[in-house]
């Protein structure tokens, strides 16, 4: 049951590090399941370089089941590959065909710098969290939770940008390598709760200006990253976002 | 053979934790500036203790192997969070919880930890609410809950099917908030190599920089390692592809002893392996059986397809063997009881390694009540089944989008196939009632440590334990220590301890290149995995512990001398970083075969087919077995055998009975 009848060609970017260039390399893989997962393929094909005494090709990967948020390819032009709504890890080889020649980059944006082959350095999305993604109470302050009931349609709405996985594959996709759909994900879940009025205005300040001072570009509304989003995060997000950045214009400084 | 004193304060047990609070040694402000933690492992236990120390005043360094905290492996938990909130107002309390956890454990682990997990789990859900996780809520505003395995309560907390994202999110904001304001340094991609200990006491740890492969010292008054378990020893597990022991093993070998090792939780509901190729395993939250049933064909090898199959041919064998708690069983018994059936010829699917979790008799149930709010009267059953996917939707989503990614299968149509998956490691390093390990300053939370959960962990009770011990448990009693060491300055780094921890660490980096082997890492990987799953895995046996130790012993030797690593050791090499799990793998491995033997018993997630009661559960003895086994490393992948006798003062220790 381990191989299958599936031949593919691949076209993987390698770069050895980030001082030096990178090109795309063509690999041969043949007897490929179909039920395997994408990073399985490479799997196999990795365990074949090593016995050839070749390196293997270095990518991020790590739960495996779409949550984590680690796995990043640039698979034919599409992060994540072909299919909507889910993550590299979660896309199998069902999904293409025998005889198929597959392009994988990794991310491509200023702010997410290669560190080898496919891996990217995506550290400026905490950098963006540290700057205000975040509720200022200490461990300890908190009265009991249901002092503070929260209407169902609010809390699920919160819910629904709290998805967000910071994979980055909205950055990936926008032809001007904006974060936004990011960082409204997570200044939205907050600004609809009660919890995160106290500091509504200040953090979409902090985090617009820690997302600027990255290098991400701006946003001119082309909804690819809704599109692409494996979790499926909102473009009304960053229209809250904009509404508040705004808003926090015309409060006073004080009460920032 | 020494007794190991678990520092347990005395009085009553309701009164242990608040008492310990009142009196517990304080550091001043001040003094806390000067005091640096090294934490090592940002998942729930690691995130919340560096965020809340740093809060505290402490001067904190975290370290993950992750490009981020966020992307610990606590993000992937599916299904809940429990605590004795008794918001359904169904009888929940501090001692039911405390009495379940105990009881699901199978009466093997320590009283006085579990009640004081009991006593702030309501505070968890009070701190986690405030930090803004958008954990479900009824339509009143309020939270939901729902029901998990062995218990008859419902006080598991969720946000749909990713209550641990959700957790995690929330602690990781916690984490980087202090980052940003400079009173945590954060470092991702870096791994733990090996903890310094000067004078008997843990004082800083070796990294590796896992970008430019550079090995760097850094000293703290104390080591904290939230690290997780060890459920990769099996290869094929629900873990991430880069959970390991690695910093839980090398604490072990400078003198933390390892608190029951043998005790691995194997998860009722995954979905079953497809091929050989297969990397990892995937969960279907234990959630899916508060509206699933599990069920197999009553005639063995029935191929009919399962929607064919009437209902009276079917075997709903756990309602059918325990009627009170049904498909709730604890996971144990729920894997045990799937494995009773495949191996009696009744499993399904092509391996036959499966049984079915049907969602159809509740669908059409929650259908009908739907209906009902809607006006609906007499409705005709295919309006019953639209509008109950609805309501699994909902509740489930994600889970069942994730089950057809996988298997290519409708779980909306067909009934789920699944089958019992290595999930939890209920073993760990050994702690006392502080968490603080056999080493002075070295501590271990969360699942990395061994503490509350006995041979068996209930569902939705480990993200209660990761957040406790680091949100209100580790705070509070490293203070005992840090109290102490307020006149400690930072030590040199090249204090001879640095110098020679470093050196030693560097030479297995060499000794891996100098191989030059045939084989790759993940080859042994997967015959080690094997080795494990099929004589120290579900069910074990003295003839297949003993077989199992002595094939390790030779993987171990054809490991070291076959392994091939490409690359450089001074660059982003995860084919290096493999193998050094995968040879602490290795020697664990063994350790939990040999601890496995030594327990002859059977007891939750340990089952010894040489004890079982008629009915095939697990017989326990409790005369000779009631104890933690707490191993020593010896050196040169030898142990010694430290005990830790039960005392159970508030519970009467019976026979598990879920019937």
């Amino acid at each position: 049951m381990s191989t299958g009848n599936m031949n593919l060609t691949l076209k993987i970017w390698r770069q050895k590090s980030s001082k030096t260039n990178g090109k795309l390399v063509d690999y041969k893989l043949s007897e490929i399941s179909p039920d395997m997962s994408f990073l399985e393929m490479f799997d196999v094909l990795n365990e074949e370089l090593i016995s050839k005494g070749d390196e293997p090709v270095v990518f991020d990967h790590d739960c495996r089941e779409g949550i984590c948020g680690a796995c990043s390819m640039y698979i034919n032009g599409r992060p994540h590959g072909p299919k909507e709504g889910v993550t590299t890890c979660q896309l199998h080889m069902r999904s293409f065909k025998d005889g198929d020649t597959i392009v994988v980059e990794p991310w491509r944006a200023k702010a997410f710098p290669v560190i080898k082959d496919l891996t990217v350095d995506r550290t400026a999305f905490d950098r963006v969290i540290a700057a205000g993604g975040f509720i200022s109470v200490n461990t300890g302050n908190a009265q009991d939770a249901n002092n503070l009931p929260i209407p169902k349609v609010q809390a699920d709405s919160a819910f629904e940008a709290a998805a967000c996985i910071g994979c980055g594959a909205c950055v990936a996709t926008c032809k001007n390598a904006s974060a936004m759909l990011f960082v409204s994900a997570k200044i939205s879940q907050l600004a609809q709760l009660p919890q995160g009025q106290p500091e509504r205005y200040r953090r979409v300040q902090s985090m617009v200006a820690q997302m600027d001072a990255e290098g991400f570009g701006n946003c001119t509304n082309t909804g690819a990253c809704e599109a692409e989003c494996p979790k499926g995060i909102s473009l009304e997000n960053i229209a809250r976002m904009n509404r508040d950045f705004l808003s926090s214009k015309f409060v006073s400084e004080e009460s920032i | 053979m020494a007794e190991l004193n678990a520092n347990i304060p005395e009085g009553d047990l309701m009164e242990k934790w608040t008492k310990l609070k009142s009196s517990m040694p304080l550091v001043n402000p001040a003094n806390k500036r000067s005091i640096e933690v090294i934490v090592v492992g940002s998942g729930l236990a690691g995130a919340s203790a560096a965020a809340t120390l740093a809060e505290m005043g402490y001067k904190v360094k975290c370290f993950c192997f992750q490009d981020s905290p966020r992307r610990a492996h606590s993000i992937a938990a599916q299904g809940g969070i429990n605590a004795a909130k008794n918001y359904q107002n169904d009888g929940d309390s501090t001692y039911r919880l405390f009495y379940d956890t105990i009881k699901g454990g199978d009466y093997r682990a320590r009283e006085a930890n579990v009640y004081r997990l009991a006593e702030v789990s309501a505070n968890i859900i009070d701190q986690c609410v405030a930090q803004g996780v958008p954990l479900a809520r009824e339509y009143g505003g309020l939270l939901d809950n729902r029901s998990f395995g062995g218990t008859q309560v419902q006080r598991t907390f969720y946000a749909a099917g990713q209550t641990g994202q959700q957790l995690l999110l929330g602690a990781y904001s916690a984490l980087e908030r202090q980052i940003g304001m400079g009173k945590v340094e954060m470092f991702t991609r870096h791994e733990m190599m090996d903890v310094v200990v000067i004078d008997g006491k843990a004082r800083g740890i070796i990294a590796r920089n896992l970008i430019t492969g550079e090995l760097e010292r850094h000293f703290g008054h104390a080591v904290l390692l939230g690290s997780g378990g060890y459920g990769n020893v099996f290869y094929l597990s629900t873990n991430a592809m880069g959970s390991n022991v690695t910093a839980a093993w090398k604490a072990h070998k400078k003198g933390a002893f390892f608190g029951n090792p043998c005790y691995t939780q194997i998860h009722p509901t995954c979905i079953p392996v497809s091929g050989d190729h297969q990397s990892k395993l995937t969960l279907m939250s234990e959630s899916l059986r508060n509206d699933g049933r599990i069920w197999v064909p009553k005639k063995k090898g029935d191929d009919r397809s399962p929607i064919d199959i009437p209902e009276e041919e079917r075997d709903y064998y756990l309602e059918r063997r325990y009627p009170a708690f049904g498909n709730l069983v604890p996971r144990d018994v729920a894997s045990r009881a799937a494995k009773e059936r495949c191996d009696a010829g009744y499993g399904v699917g092509k391996s036959k390694l499966a049984v079915y979790l049907d969602f159809k008799a509740n669908t059409e149930r929650y259908g009908r009540i739907e209906a009902n709010k809607h006006n609906i009267h007499n409705p005709d059953k295919e309006t019953c089944m639209r509008l109950g996917r609805e309501v699994i939707k909902e509740k489930y989503g994600n889970l069942f989008d994730m089950y057809k990614q996988i298997t290519g299968e409708d779980p909306y149509e067909l009934p789920m196939r699944i089958y019992p998956a290595v999930h939890y490691t209920m073993g760990g390093l050994w702690v006392d009632y502080n968490l603080m390990t056999t080493v002075p300053g070295l501590y271990a939370m969360g699942e990395a440590n061994f503490s509350d959960h006995g041979a068996n962990r209930l569902g939705a009770s480990a993200l209660m334990q990761g957040l406790a011990d680091g949100y209100f448990v580790i705070p509070l009693t490293i203070g005992a220590y840090l109290s102490k060491e307020i006149a400690t300055k930072a030590i040199p780094l090249d204090h001879p301890a640095f110098v020679e921890a470093e050196a030693s660490v560097k030479s297995i980096v060499d000794k891996f290149f100098a191989i030059k082997g045939t084989k790759s890492v993940d080859h042994f990987h997967k015959k080690l995995g094997k080795i494990m799953w099929d004589k120290c895995g579900m069910a074990r046996n003295a003839k297949g512990l003993t077989e199992a130790i002595a094939e390790i012993q030779q993987l171990r030797k054809d490991f070291w001398s076959d392994v091939r690593v490409p690359g450089e050791a001074n660059e982003f090499n995860p084919e290096l970083e493999k193998a050094g799990r995968v040879a602490d793998f290795i020697e664990l491995g063994e350790l939990m075969c040999i601890d496995a033997l030594n327990r002859n018993e059977s007891c939750g997630g340990h089952f010894r087919e040489e004890y079982q009661t008629e009915e095939g559960e697990a017989l326990r003895d409790d005369e000779n077995y009631a104890y933690v086994s707490a191993w020593e490393y010896k050196g040169d992948v030898t142990f010694n055998l430290h005990k830790e006798e039960l005392k159970f003062e508030n519970i009467k220790v019976a026979q598990r009975s879920y019937k």
